[in-house]
């Protein structure tokens, strides 16, 4: 079967997106690897196939006349399997970097044995860190084993006399070769035949449905890069495209009436504006400086001891509007602790935070051409429902009453975009092929 | 390559036209000759050639010295004696030249003014800029006072008020730095000079109607207006520079040829476009690159009318001299008042079938930068093609981010083609 992918290789993560002959979404798949472009691609592709064929596996067992609750409860179930799989895989790989970078140490003796024992306490997490329900903080390999790694290998190296800091480095240093690892058919098969083991519930219909999903070859019709790394990645200068012509027809294959568009990524806001067949007719982006994007706010986070996707569940908290004027990235921490000292609270200084993000947007959506009903926010940080609140409200306080589009996939806008790019070139070159 | 060596004759001709400019500036010390530092916009170059007084432009040694990459640190020089990082870049970089010595751009020593000539056209910083030479040079200095064109015409009585000065203020100026007395006649046939070389200049500029263009109007551009703009219009040097390069511009046309840009002969022109607003000088041929690379040609650009807008038909009249050197300066481009900013750059867009228009704003000129986006929003509503923005700097190399910028000219030309290529689809459809 032929695909067609788009990949945006941003700041902060790499997205893929792939798609089908009918330009229907297939799977998306996304990387926080940033060691390089190259890499983050084949990895951001693999979780985007995989995905991909999780689409096909619903697809056969709808087929096999499957109803949509029990295939979404299935598929559901099976994915968590698939990830404690795709864990338990990383997990091991992790080990044995670990185990190799720990033989170097000059105390190996006491390391190599220590990285062992933290593998195997965080082996037998794992079950339970997949268990149905379970509220996990991330799901890069990175965050989730990182979260795990310190606090655990922290208690053994105190009681064994290891160096803490030198075990915590080696996370670093292994951590980079395990999250490179890339993905392929085989792999797929492997571990969704693993999953499907320890999924006790799992039907025959299922069985099937992945043992025929796995064996479905997937073919590459062209792929479309876009993103800050576009031009490192090894494609003709065709099949590279500008992140705001893609954010701009991602938007709109998501919200056909879109009209304007904000995206708001890690390292640069852009305001667009597009017809109704998705073409961008005019845009805006923010200066050289990065001031108030996503960036922004993980440092904030950073600096607040808190995860990137706590912040605005507590600013949403706030009863109190404190005023914030910078939303320079390196001032922001002293602006923090500065307003914490007055006695302001965390909330309240976040909600004025977000504001102030929300605030440049403004600027820039006026630079633009203003703000046109439907209106779609995309980029992480339309993930975050304070920086979505401010904006609403700023919105209709400049231009009124607007319909706000915001997806639950809007970090995949930009390589859907791509990835509609891609379709159509792909389109191109089958009719140079086959003269009509 | 009859081309290569026809491109080369009026090359090599400003090069050495700039190196003995400079090197009798170097010997002034010795030859007794006189300087004059004086402005680009509204300047009165004929007027102090006609007392044989050199004139020495700041601003061009400024982006000189942001082209050979002496600007870094010329302006941490002039911010480490207190001058704010928001002080335009051009006087802090001329400042630091100043304090580094006055070594110009050709590598040799620049005399010290024996007159400060501002001719004032809008520009404040000019004025503030002129005060801290006066203060280290304590040298006399005259002031022209040009008023700004609100209205968008120049009346008689602002005409007079220029040439009331020009008589008791600014030609009494230059015979006492001189010691010469005024020559009408003289400054008639260097009037003539002018013309003749302004007729050329504008036949060049006017060639990028042509498609695909011989020039690019922009990059190229600022090397075609050198001469004028600079030290040497009403020059028998210059008539000679823009008579030859005419010649080759023609038969770059005859010839079909594009541009020459910075990685050689332009294959396809892709795009054209107009620009407004000044290059960036630190990155210029980064800058050019990135048009280059896209198959981009600016085909008009209104930085290049700095020094007099001679395409709408202005040009220096001996027969009346001194109301033409008033002309001459209400009628520079940032004299000009927005709407007929916004004017010219939709006649450019029209004249020279341009695909669209970009907006070079710099920080450091207000002269320029101020109105640029409420004007972009006018021409993209009075045209309907699209426009693009991009932000930097004259000669502060920190306010040149390339990624941030290619990303913004990369987007506007993919969206320009898309836009074309939406407009091709449809019309095919309309005609089936």
């Amino acid at each position: 079967m032929k695909y067609t992918v788009g990949i945006d290789l941003g700041s902060t993560t790499t997205k893929a997106v792939v798609l089908d002959d009918e330009s229907k979404i297939l799977g998306r798949g996304i990387t926080n690897s940033r060691s390089n472009y190259k890499v983050a691609c084949d990895v951001a592709l693999g979780e985007a196939l995989n995905s991909a064929r999780f689409g096909l596996i619903d697809a056969e067992l709808e087929r096999a006349g499957v109803d949509a609750a029990r295939r979404t409860l299935w598929l559901e179930d099976f994915d968590r399997h698939f990830r404690e799989q795709q864990y338990r895989l990383s997990l091991r790989r992790l080990g044995e970097t670990l185990g190799r970078h720990a033989r170097e140490e000059a105390d190996a003796r006491i390391v190599v044995p220590l990285i062992d024992d933290v593998i195997s306490a965080m082996t037998a997490e794992t079950r339970e860190l997949f268990s149905a329900g379970a509220n996990r903080k991330s799901d890069f390999f990175r965050d989730l084993a990182g979260s795990r790694y310190l606090p655990i290998a922290e208690g053994f190296s105190e009681q064994r006399g290891a160096r803490f800091d030198r075990v915590a480095g080696l996370f670093d240093k292994a951590i980079l070769e395990v999250e490179n690892a890339t993905s392929d058919d085989e792999m797929f098969s492997k571990l969704a035949r693993a999953a499907l083991v320890e999924a006790s519930g799992a039907t025959r219909e299922l069985r099937e449905a992945v043992e025929r999903a796995a064996d479905i070859e997937l073919e590459q019709a062209c792929c479309v890069g876009t993103g800050y790394g576009r031009a490192t990645l090894p494609f003709p200068k065709e099949w590279i495209r500008s992140e705001i012509l893609c954010h701009g027809l991602g938007a709109h294959a998501m919200f056909p009436d879109t009209r304007t568009v904000l995206d708001i990524g890690g390292q640069d806001t852009k305001a667009i504006q597009v017809d109704d067949e998705g073409i961008v007719t005019s845009f805006q982006m923010n200066d050289r400086c990065a001031a108030g994007c996503g960036r922004y706010l993980g440092y904030i986070a950073d600096e607040m001891n808190l995860g990137l996707h706590e912040l605005g569940p507590m600013a949403c908290k706030s009863k109190r509007n404190v005023k914030i004027n910078s939303t320079c990235t390196v001032f922001a921490g002293a602006e923090l602790r500065e307003r914490l000292s007055l006695g302001e609270k965390r909330e309240d200084i976040l909600a004025g935070l977000h504001r102030a993000i929300i605030l440049r947007a403004m600027s820039l959506l006026a630079r633009s051409g203003g703000v046109k009903s439907e209106f779609t926010f995309t980029g992480g940080v339309a993930r975050n429902p304070a920086a979505v609140e401010a904006l609403r409200k700023l919105i209709f306080e400049n231009y009124g009453e607007m319909k706000l589009n915001i997806s639950t996939e809007s970090i995949f806008t930009g390589a859907l975009g791509a990835a509609l790019f891609a379709h159509r070139e792909a389109r191109k070159m089958q009719a140079q092929k086959v003269p009509a | 390559m009859s081309t290569t060596a026809l491109k080369d004759r009026s090359q090599e001709r400003q090069k050495q036209m700039i190196a003995e400019h400079f090197s009798r500036l170097a010997r002034s010390g010795e030859t007794g000759e006189k300087s004059v530092y004086t402005f680009v916009p509204g300047n009165l170059t004929e007027l102090v050639r006609n007392f044989d007084l050199l004139p020495v432009l700041p601003e061009i040694n400024a982006l000189q010295s942001g082209m050979r990459g002496k600007s870094r640190e010329y302006i941490g020089l002039a911010e480490k004696l207190g001058h704010s990082e928001d002080v335009c870049t051009y006087v802090k970089c001329d400042v630091g030249m100043m304090k580094s010595g006055n070594v110009g751009p050709t590598g040799e020593r620049l005399p010290s003014p024996d007159l400060l000539l501002l001719s004032y056209t809008g520009c404040f910083t000019f004025m503030k800029w002129f005060e801290l030479l006066r203060q280290e040079y304590k040298c006399p200095t005259v002031m022209l006072h040009v008023p700004y064109q609100a209205d968008g015409q120049v009346t008689a009585s602002m005409r007079k008020y220029i040439v009331d000065q020009l008589v008791k203020k600014v030609i009494p100026s230059l015979e006492r730095a001189s010691g010469k007395k005024f020559d009408i006649d003289k400054l008639r046939e260097q009037m003539r000079a002018s013309a003749q070389a302004e007729d050329d200049l504008v036949w060049v500029l006017k060639s990028a109607r042509n498609k695909p263009s011989p020039i690019d109007a922009y990059f190229g551009g600022v090397y075609y207006i050198g001469p004028i703009f600079s030290a040497f219009r009403g020059t028998h040097d210059a008539v000679l520079y823009y008579k030859e390069l005419r010649e080759e511009v023609q038969e770059r046309v005859e010839l079909g040829l594009g541009p020459v840009t910075p990685e050689g002969p332009m294959e396809k022109e892709k795009f054209r476009v107009v620009v407004e607003g000044p290059p960036n000088w630190t990155s210029f041929r980064e800058f050019w690159k990135m048009f280059a690379d896209e198959g981009a040609v600016v085909v008009a650009s209104t930085y290049t009318k700095v020094g007099g807008t001679y395409d709408y038909g202005f040009r220096h009249d001996p027969d009346h001299p001194l109301e033409s050197l008033a002309d001459y300066c209400l009628g520079c481009y940032t004299n000009l008042n927005l709407p007929t900013r916004v004017d010219v750059l939709c006649d450019y867009m029209r004249e020279y079938s341009a695909d669209g228009l970009l907006v070079h704003s710099v920080k450091s000129c207000n002269s320029f930068s101020a109105g640029q986006l409420v004007m972009l929003g006018e021409v993209e509503r009075r045209t309907g093609k699209p426009v693009g923005f991009l932000e930097s700097d004259l000669v502060d190399p920190r306010y040149f981010s390339a990624a941030n910028i290619k990303n913004r000219l990369e987007s506007y030309f993919q969206m320009v083609a898309q836009k074309r290529d939406a407009a091709s689809s449809h019309s095919a459809e309309a005609a089936r």
